[in-house]
C-alpha cells in the first residue's frame, strides 16, 4: 500500500543548522498493516510521516501509495490518499468552524470543491451517528464551534475525520501525547476500533513502548534518521519492553535507548 | 446641530457605500486572515473604470460589471504575487496598490480627477445613486431613489450572494484556509487557490464600492481610495465590537460590517460638523479610532484576562 524507497531529507542545508533528518529510509507497508513507530526525540519519526504526507518535498528517493507515485504531488493532492492526526490537538481541526462543518470538509477530502452545498441534511444525520461511536457526547453538539472542545475531544474528532473517507493510509503522529492518561487511553481505544473496522493501513508514532507493542502487527524503531529495527509477525507478538531495549542496543551499538525512549 | 442633522442622510448613504467595501475587507481580514492593502488601489480602479465607461455612453450596469471585473483582476494580481511568487501578503498588496496608481491614472486618461456628465438631467437619471437623490421628493427625486434605499438593497443582495457562496464547498474551503491552513491542506484543500479566490472576491466588492461612490460624488478622484483599508477595518471592528454577541449568523455578521461603516461615517460627520473641524483631519481621526478599537481587545486579554477557552476567534456560522 505504501512504498517508500530510500528517501532523504536534510533541513537547512549549508547552514550551521544543517540537519540530516532522514538518511535513506525505505519502508514497504502491505494492505492492512498497522505499524507502530518508536524512537528517541529527533530520530526522524515525524519527518518520515511529513515526507509521506508531502508537507515539503524530499531531497531524493520515491514515495508511492497504492501504486501511485506521489513523490512530486503537493500536500493537498496527496490528501486524497491520506488521513492524518497530528500531535497538536489544535492542528487537525478548524477551531472557528462547527463540528459538522469540519466533518463535511473531511468528507470531501480528495474531491474537487464545487458550488454544491458545503453540507447536506443527510450528512448531518450520518455524522451524528458516527460521533456516537466516540462516546464523548459530541453527537448533541454538531453545531458547536470546534474551538470550544477539549484537546481530547478535538483529537478524537480529528481521528474520526481522518477515517471519514476511507484513506489508503492513516498517519498518526503521537496523537495521544498531549492528552491526560485517561483521555489518551480512550482515544487510543477509538483508534484501534476504527483501524480494525476498515482494515486501515496505518503508521502510528508513539513514545509509549507498551502501546507500540500492544497495538499493530509490526513495529519499527527509528534512530538518527534511519530505521534501526523492524519487527513483525510472531516476533512482534512475543515482544516485551526488555526485549525491545536489548535489540535496540544491538542494532545501534548504543545504550542510550533506556534514557531516550523510556522518557516518553 | 441642525448642520449635523441635515448631513445625517448623506452620511448614512456614504457609510452604506463604504460598507460594500468593508464587506470586501471582511472577507480577507476576518475570513482569510490576510491584511490586504490592494484595497486602497482597487477602490479607485472601480471608480475609474466606471467613470470612463459611463461617460462614453456605456450602460450603467455594464459599467458596474466592468468595475467589478477590474477589481477582481487587481485581487488576482495580489493573489498571484503572494502564492506563486511567495511574497508576503502585506507586501504583495502594497506592490499592487502602488502599481495601480499608474494604472488608475492611465484609465482616467492621465487626469487626476474625472467628472461624470451629470449636468444633463437624462444622464443623472441613469445613475444608480447620486448625492442629489439624497434631497428626495422635495427636490423632485422619487423617494425610492434615495441612496439609502438603493445601496441598502444592493447590500442586501450582495450579502445574500455571499451567504450562499460561503455555504458551498468552495466557500467552506476558503473559511477552512483562513481558520487553519494545515488542517485545510490535510483535507485536500488547495490553500493557495483559496487565498487567490478570496482576494479576487474581496477586491471585486471593493471596486464595486468605488464605482458606487464615484456615482454618488459625480466624479472619480485618483486619491479617493487612500486609506480605504483603514476605513474598512474600522467598519469591521466597530461592527464586531457592537454586534458580535447578538449577530452569530454569518449573514448578520456581514450586516454588522455594513452597519459598522454607517456608524463610522455618522460619527466622523458628527465630529466634523459639531466640532467644526477641518475635513483634512479626517484621516488622523480614522487612524486614531481604528488604533483604539484594535487596542481594546488586546489589552482586555492582556491585563484583564479571565480564563478563556483556546478558541481564538469566533467565525460566522452557516447553520
Ligand atoms: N521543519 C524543520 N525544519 C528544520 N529542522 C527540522 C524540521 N523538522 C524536523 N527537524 C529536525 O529534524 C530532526 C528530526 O525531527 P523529527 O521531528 O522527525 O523527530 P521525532 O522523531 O519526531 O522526534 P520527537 O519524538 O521529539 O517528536 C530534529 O533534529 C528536528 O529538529
Ligand atoms: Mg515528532
Amino acid at each position: 500500500m505504501l512504498d517508500v524507497q530510500n528517501i532523504r531529507k536534510t533541513f537547512n542545508p549549508g547552514t550551521v543548522n544543517e540537519k540530516a533528518a532522514l538518511r535513506g529510509v525505505s519502508l514497504t507497508l502491505n494492505d492492512g498493516d498497522f505499524v507502530t513507530v518508536i524512537g528517541g526525540n529527533g530520530a526522524g519519526k515525524s519527518t518520515l510521516l511529513n515526507a509521506v504526507a508531502g508537507v515539503w518535498p524530499v531531497d531524493s528517493g520515491t514515495i508511492s501509495i497504492g501504486g501511485v507515485d506521489v513523490t512530486r504531488l503537493p500536500e493537498h493532492k496527496r490528501a486524497k490518499y491520506i488521513g492524518r492526526v497530528f500531535q497538536d490537538p489544535m492542528m487537525g481541526t478548524a477551531a472557528t468552524m462547527q463540528i459538522e462543518e469540519n466533518m463535511a470538509l473531511a468528507a470531501r477530502r480528495g474531491q474537487a470543491r464545487t458550488l454544491r452545498p458545503g453540507i447536506t441534511r443527510d450528512e448531518r444525520d450520518h455524522y451524528r451517528e458516527m460521533l456516537k461511536i466516540l462516546d464523548l457526547g459530541l453527537e448533541d453538539r454538531l453545531t458547536s464551534k470546534v474551538g470550544l472542545l477539549s484537546g481530547g475531544q478535538r483529537q478524537a474528532l480529528t481521528l474520526l475525520m481522518a477515517a471519514l473517507r476511507k484513506p489508503d493510509l492513516l498517519l498518526l503522529d503521537e496523537h495521544t501525547a498531549a492528552l491526560d492518561p485517561k483521555t489518551a487511553a480512550k482515544v487510543l481505544d477509538a483508534t484501534e476500533r476504527i483501524v480494525q473496522k476498515d482494515h486501515l493501513t496505518t503508521l502510528m508514532i508513539t513514545h509509549n513502548m507498551k502501546d507500540a507493542i500492544v497495538h499493530g502487527n509490526r513495529l519499527i524503531m527509528m534512530y538518527e534518521g534511519r530505521i534501526a529495527l523492524d519487527i513483525s509477525g510472531e516476533d512482534k507478538k512475543k515482544l516485551t519492553v526488555e526485549d525491545l531495549l536489548a535489540r535496540f542496543g544491538q542494532a545501534t551499538g548504543s545504550d542510550e535507548a533506556d534514557d531516550k525512549l523510556l522518557l516518553g | 446641530m441642525t448642520g449635523f442633522l441635515s448631513a445625517l442622510p448623506g452620511a448614512a448613504s456614504q457609510g452604506l457605500i463604504w460598507g460594500v467595501m468593508a464587506i470586501g475587507v471582511y472577507i480577507t481580514y476576518k475570513i482569510l486572515d490576510i491584511a490586504d492593502l490592494t484595497v486602497d488601489g482597487s477602490f479607485c480602479t472601480g471608480g475609474a473604470v466606471f467613470v470612463m465607461l459611463f461617460s462614453s455612453g456605456v450602460n450603467v450596469w455594464l459599467a458596474m460589471l466592468a468595475a467589478l471585473l477590474a477589481g477582481m483582476l487587481a485581487g488576482l494580481v495580489t493573489g498571484l504575487l503572494h502564492t506563486v511568487c511567495g511574497i508576503p501578503a502585506i507586501l504583495a498588496g502594497i506592490l499592487t496598490q502602488l502599481g495601480l496608481y499608474s494604472v488608475n491614472m492611465a484609465i482616467m486618461d492621465m487626469k487626476a480627477s474625472v467628472a461624470l456628465p451629470i449636468t444633463q438631467a437624462d444622464t443623472l437619471d441613469k445613475l444608480l445613486v447620486s448625492l442629489r437623490f439624497v434631497q428626495g421628493p422635495k427636490a423632485g427625486y422619487p423617494a425610492w431613489r434615495h441612496p439609502i434605499v438603493v445601496v441598502g438593497l444592493f447590500t442586501a443582495v450582495l450579502i445574500a450572494i455571499l451567504y450562499w457562496y460561503f455555504g458551498t464547498e468552495l466557500g467552506a474551503s476558503l473559511r477552512a484556509t483562513g481558520s487553519n491552513p494545515n488542517m485545510a491542506r490535510a483535507q485536500g484543500i488547495d490553500t493557495d487557490l483559496a487565498k487567490v479566490l478570496g482576494l479576487i472576491l474581496s477586491n471585486g466588492m471593493v471596486a464595486l464600492s468605488g464605482a458606487l461612490l464615484c456615482q454618488y460624488n459625480g466624479a472619480n478622484d485618483i486619491n479617493v481610495g487612500r486609506g480605504a483599508i483603514v476605513i474598512g477595518l474600522a467598519a469591521v471592528i466597530i461592527g464586531e465590537v457592537l454586534f458580535s454577541k447578538v449577530f452569530i449568523n454569518f449573514a448578520l455578521k456581514l450586516l454588522a460590517v455594513s452597519i459598522g461603516a454607517i456608524i463610522y461615517y455618522v460619527v466622523i460627520t458628527a465630529v466634523l460638523k459639531l466640532g467644526n473641524l477641518n475635513a483634512n483631519y479626517l484621516k488622523l481621526l480614522t487612524a486614531l479610532v481604528v488604533a483604539v478599537f484594535l487596542t481594546i481587545p488586546y489589552w482586555k486579554g492582556k491585563y484583564f484576562s479571565k480564563p478563556v477557552n483556546p478558541a481564538k476567534k469566533e467565525e460566522g456560522s452557516h447553520a
